[in-house]
């Protein structure tokens, strides 16, 4: 990762919700700088002009009401909202020095650097292997050894491997909500990719498993730049370092996550989280 | 509620009828010389195994051209033309040309084929099949892969994957019994039609396998020793009708084997 053309965090000690750095200097090097991005589904602006950085190997989370633009947001950083039309995106997204918001960009390669889990599972209809195998397959030629190893590897890291090591050439779709939720983390790892998209991973998810899920991240934390769309607040303050929150559509407060919790600057925010509105 | 039911009953009463009789004057006629010897003259005795082979090759011809068309222009239309005025077009003109009797379109196929040829053909007859048989296919593959929720293709589209990608490797896979349940209809569908086939391969008493000349197929001959004056015509032509019955038959119950196999593994 380069450090060059991102925005280092100290360039805001005095913290202010629209430059949207950290309160305190934090450790870790910028990997996405958010820059005035906006958004539009037809007519409608879903997104005003938001900047914030988000660091590398730190866990940040996005909360806000129903239709705050929080996962909207999150699209934006694959472009997945590209597969519809009259949906479109300003601003610049900066991963590593490259807007990737900017036309004539592979996208597919960026793609294959971020990866996305949703909120409701999404196995493919094929064997847990070859859920799995999808994605590296896409870019590597992997001899078959190799191959299951990673897919071992790739189970283990999203702790789903004891479960079905004895299945793997079963139907994906045979797997519990829980189980099949673990199954698109380890699917999105396998590729290696450098950033964790999750879009209210655990909200369709029984207690158990949204445990399993969180204990995941911070696992998953130590190597990869995380961000989280939630509607858990609970969640927001257990699993992240970082707290972005929003309301219709703009950024309200950002900052560490502990600071949002029990000292937040804005009174909305306050509001939000101790349950005045939302 | 009772007037529902009448109604279903008084249905029912009919294709009990109409399968009790077939049975009963078909059975008898139902004998290896059935499927062994071509269609007879008059008095003498025979069977239907040029029609029972000309309607297969018909058959399988007609899939065979219409099976692929009609998977790629239902995939352009689900996945590559959705809300394009130029989609909303062909899906019009699919719906039209699903709905036309198909005496038009072996008309069509008399007019485009039959005559610039010269001769009743049964390479005309599978291509007016095959005519009555893509807008069926069209159909059930949009349908098909529109039920497919784009949370999976957002999905594959995640981890990097090429639009073409996404849809030949988990689109396709997740409306897979569907589309074959589609195709298996529309094989139904066609292996019945008479009316196109009257202008195209019109029909042959001897077993012939030249495509590039008349061919017996059973719609036609059933069409004709029904309406004949002899006694062992009218037979043949109720076990034919007996066996074009039950070879739909077994096709339906295949479709319906293969769909609800789909839905027990969701």
């Amino acid at each position: 990762m380069s450090l060059s053309l991102a925005e280092p965090n100290r360039s805001s000690l005095e913290p202010s919700p629209r430059d949207g750095a950290a309160a305190t200097v934090a450790p870790f090097p910028v990997k996405v700088q958010i820059r005035n991005v906006g958004f539009h589904y037809g007519n409608f602006q879903a997104l005003k002009d938001i900047t914030l950085p988000l660091q590398d190997r730190r866990v940040t989370a996005f909360i806000g009401p129903s239709g705050c633009g929080k996962s909207t947001l999150l699209r934006v950083l694959n472009r997945i909202y590209e597969l519809y039309p009259k949906q479109a995106a300003t601003g610049e997204v900066i991963v590593d020095g490259q807007n990737i918001l900017a036309p004539g960009f592979d996208l597919n390669l960026v793609r294959a650097r971020i990866g996305m889990v949703f909120q409701k599972p999404t196995p493919f209809p094929m064997s847990i292997h070859d859920n799995i195998a999808f994605g590296i397959r896409l870019y590597h030629r992997v001899p078959k050894s190799e191959m299951d190893d990673r897919v071992e590897s790739a189970l283990k890291r999203a702790a789903l491997w004891d479960e079905v090591k004895d299945k793997l050439r079963q139907s994906g779709l045979g797997l519990s909500g829980g189980q099949q939720q673990r199954l698109c983390i380890a699917r999105a790892i396998a590729v290696e990719p450098e950033i964790l998209l999750l879009d209210e991973p655990a909200s369709a998810l029984d207690p158990i498993s949204t445990q399993r899920i969180e204990e995941l991240i911070a696992e998953l934390k130590s190597d990869y730049c995380i961000a989280i769309v939630t509607h858990n607040m609970q969640q927001a303050a257990r699993s992240s370092d970082f707290t972005a929150f929003m309301y219709l559509g703009e950024l309200i407060e950002f900052d560490e996550t502990e600071r949002i919790f029990t000292h937040p600057r804005i009174k909305r925010t306050e509001d939000y989280i101790t349950g005045r509105f939302g | 509620m009772s007037l529902s039911l009448a109604a279903t009953g008084f249905g029912l009463l009919f294709l009990v009828f109409v399968l009790g009789t077939l049975v009963t004057n078909g059975i008898g006629a139902i004998r290896p010389s059935l499927f062994t010897m071509t269609t007879p003259p008059p008095g003498s005795a025979g069977g239907l195994a040029n029609a029972i082979f000309g309607s297969v090759i018909m058959t399988a011809i007609a899939t065979a051209v219409g099976t692929p068309t009609g998977i790629l222009a239902g995939t352009f239309l689900a996945e590559y033309a959705r809300d394009r005025w130029f989609g909303e077009i062909v899906r019009f003109i699919n719906d039209i040309l699903l709905s036309a009797p198909s005496i038009i379109v072996g008309l069509f196929i008399y007019a485009v084929m039959v005559v610039p040829m010269g001769h009743f053909s049964g390479w005309s007859g599978a291509m007016a099949l095959a005519v009555i048989m893509l807008p069926v296919v069209v159909r059930t593959t949009e349908d098909m892969l529109r039920l497919v929720p784009n949370s999976l293709r957002e999905a594959a589209t995640a981890l990097g994957a090429p639009k073409w990608r996404v849809v030949v490797t988990v689109t396709y896979r997740a409306a897979m019994q569907g589309m074959v349940t589609g195709v298996l209809l529309a094989v139904a569908r066609i292996s019945g039609e008479t009316a196109p086939l009257l202008f195209t391969a019109l029909n042959n008493q001897f077993w012939s396998a030249n495509l590039n000349a008349p061919i017996a197929n059973l719609p036609v001959v059933i069409f004709q020793f029904s309406m004949s004056p002899y006694a062992d015509w009218q037979s043949l032509a109720w076990g034919g009708a007996l066996l074009i019955t039950a070879a739909i038959l077994v096709l339906n119950i295949g479709a319906r084997f293969i769909a609800s196999r789909s839905s027990f593994e969701r």
